[in-house]
């Protein structure tokens, strides 16, 4: 066979790793523990939340300074998702805060927790608060106004390539993307729906315990899974995070000031990014593989160095399940099963339930609560503040992961 | 399978998005003549697939557009049974093909049937008029 795409190169920015032109050192400066989540601020999910994001993110932040016993005014950083609810500029004027030291708004996964944690540790704001209003169920479909926005700009960006090399095919929305690599990532492991259905499984139990996770008010079972609707074979219905209405607001200070404030500090032990070669959002499809997630192995790679642990010192991981195939496909990720192995490990469930081997999405996950990604954040910070309505044992270490199936991002939160 | 399409001609196919993207004029270009156009670096030969301005490998932005054999074979598929964009009629199959040159592509399959399909089964491409101003490059079984 003649010449493939591009090589996926491994991360050159590791440790000790330098320049290949100037010699230069690459290596990163380290923001280990030096910022804490003090606050968290979660506005009741619902199918139609019949208010404005603008509300819930006043409403949101205003639970999350409460819960820090932090004045408002004092909020002097903000930062959000691109895509949900209204900019700092509203925010801030809605909350009276006088003034903002630093602002940003990122794009992808809990990938603004970077900009908070820079901000808190640099010293350019003192006590940031990541918002994320998302009204997803009950709000305008956000892929008809990408469609808009592309028709108008005629933008050379890699994204277009969807509507010029996809759409005409009838290969249209996420799921169907997915489905693509799920089908291959089943080829060549021999992966089962009835491996990969008990992630769905385990997750209604949990949701099922969790007041705040609307959808499942008791727990299916494996042929539950199995009988949901094939909406693009081989994606199910159950392989696919419902939408919700909700907010979710968190505030991060130095570990320092932390310490004087209402709760135990949740100290952000690591935050990292991960991207990779020839990636483009859940259609990386000219990989030489595409059924790993590199941009979440070169993340996790980032993440262990700067928190000095491994995968094995990880009490409970909050993982990304928009689309459930992508869950197996974060444990090789990151490393906590070896390649091809994911879908086995989740199989029976035992070894990911509360009490298990490795528990993930202790809350119910964006498969039990609707996806917005913040949830697993907040579910991080209740594990460690022994506040989980599916409370695990010794949960001093857990990892959140966002942002499967592009670009990646995450957190080692610790107590 | 091959793809049905809704008769309502108010309804505009996807493919007539298909000239948003600057880059890939040449493809569509191509395949109004019948041919599987492919971009590829001028200075190293690397395939510049999706088509991009510039090599990622020696960042030359000297590139060339040539013909796919149009062989290749099935890397991976889906089968949509709910209706994305009502142009499209379900159940409708999508498949990535790996060419013989290597480049992957998303396509439409001529004359195989859902449960036809297998990875790894050979295919070539075919071109099918899909409306009056519509072609589209579609893949069938390699004979």
């Amino acid at each position: 066979m003649a010449k493939k795409s591009i090589k996926d190169k491994t991360n050159r920015a590791k440790s000790g790793a330098k320049s290949r032109k100037t010699g230069h050192s690459m290596a990163k400066n380290s923001i280990k523990n030096k910022t804490a989540i003090v606050g968290i601020g979660v506005v009741n999910f619902s199918k139609n939340i019949g208010r404005s994001e603008w509300y819930t993110a006043s409403q949101c932040i205003k639970l999350a300074a409460d819960d820090a016993g932090v004045n408002i005014y004092d909020i002097d950083g903000m930062v959000k998702n691109i895509d949900d609810g209204p900019d700092p500029s509203y925010v801030q004027k809605g909350l009276g805060i006088d003034n903002l030291t630093y602002h940003s708004e990122s794009h992808w996964g809990t990938s603004a927790m970077m900009n908070a944690v820079q901000a808190i540790a640099s010293g350019a704001a003192n006590y940031c608060v990541y918002y994320q209003p998302a009204h997803r169920a009950s709000g305008p479909e956000k892929s008809i106004s990408d469609y808009r926005v592309a028709r108008e700009t005629r933008d050379d960006s890699l994204d277009l390539i969807r509507y010029d090399f996809f759409s005409p095919f009838g290969l249209i929305g996420q799921t169907g993307y997915v489905g693509m690599t799920y089908q291959r990532y089943m080829y060549e492991f021999g992966v089962k729906p009835e491996q990969i259905g008990w992630i769905p499984v385990v997750e209604s139990e949990s949701a099922a315990r969790n007041p705040n996770a609307i959808f499942f008010d008791k727990p299916i079972t494996i042929k539950d899974y199995l009988n949901s609707r094939m909406v693009v074979n081989p994606m199910r219905e159950y392989d696919v995070a419902p939408k919700v209405d909700g907010a979710i607001a968190i505030i991060i200070t130095t570990t320092e000031r932390a310490r004087d404030l209402k709760h135990k500090p949740v100290i952000i032990s690591s935050c990292a990014f991960g991207m990779a070669p020839e990636g483009q959002f859940h259609t990386s499809y000219t990989r030489d593989s595409i059924t790993e997630l590199p941009e979440m192995k070169n993340m996790a790679r980032e993440l262990f160095r700067i928190a000095g642990v491994s995968p094995k010192d990880i009490k409970a991981a909050m993982l990304d399940d928009t689309f459930i195939p992508y869950v197996p496909m974060q444990l090789e990720a990151l490393g906590f099963c070896g390649r091809g192995e994911g879908a086995a490990f989740c199989e029976g469930g035992d070894r990911i339930r509360p009490g298990g081997e490795l528990p993930i999405n202790t809350d119910g996950g964006s498969f039990g609560q609707g996806k917005l990604d913040m949830t697993r954040i907040v579910e991080a910070v209740r594990q460690i503040r022994g506040t989980s309505t599916n409370q695990i044992d010794n949960a001093d270490m857990i990892l959140v992961a966002s942002g499967a199936g592009g670009p990646a991002d995450g957190l080692i939160l610790r107590g | 399978m091959t793809v049905k399409y809704n008769a309502d001609k108010r309804i505009p196919h996807p493919a007539k998005w298909a000239v948003l993207y600057r880059s890939s004029t040449p493809f569509w270009d191509g395949v109004k003549e019948k041919k599987l156009m492919l971009q590829r670096c001028k200075q190293c030969g690397t395939w510049l697939n999706p088509p991009r301005p510039m090599c990622p490998k020696c960042h030359s932005t000297e590139s060339e557009w040539v013909a796919s054999s149009g062989k290749g074979k099935i890397y991976s598929w889906v089968t949509y049974n709910e209706a994305p964009d009502p142009a499209f009629k379900t159940p409708y199959a999508v498949v990535l093909i790996e060419l013989e040159e290597g480049p992957r592509l998303v396509s439409n399959l001529a004359d195989i049937t859902p449960e036809d399909i297998r990875i790894g089964m050979p295919v070539e491409v075919t071109f099918e008029d899909v409306a009056e101003d519509l072609t589209l490059p579609k893949f069938k079984k390699a004979g």
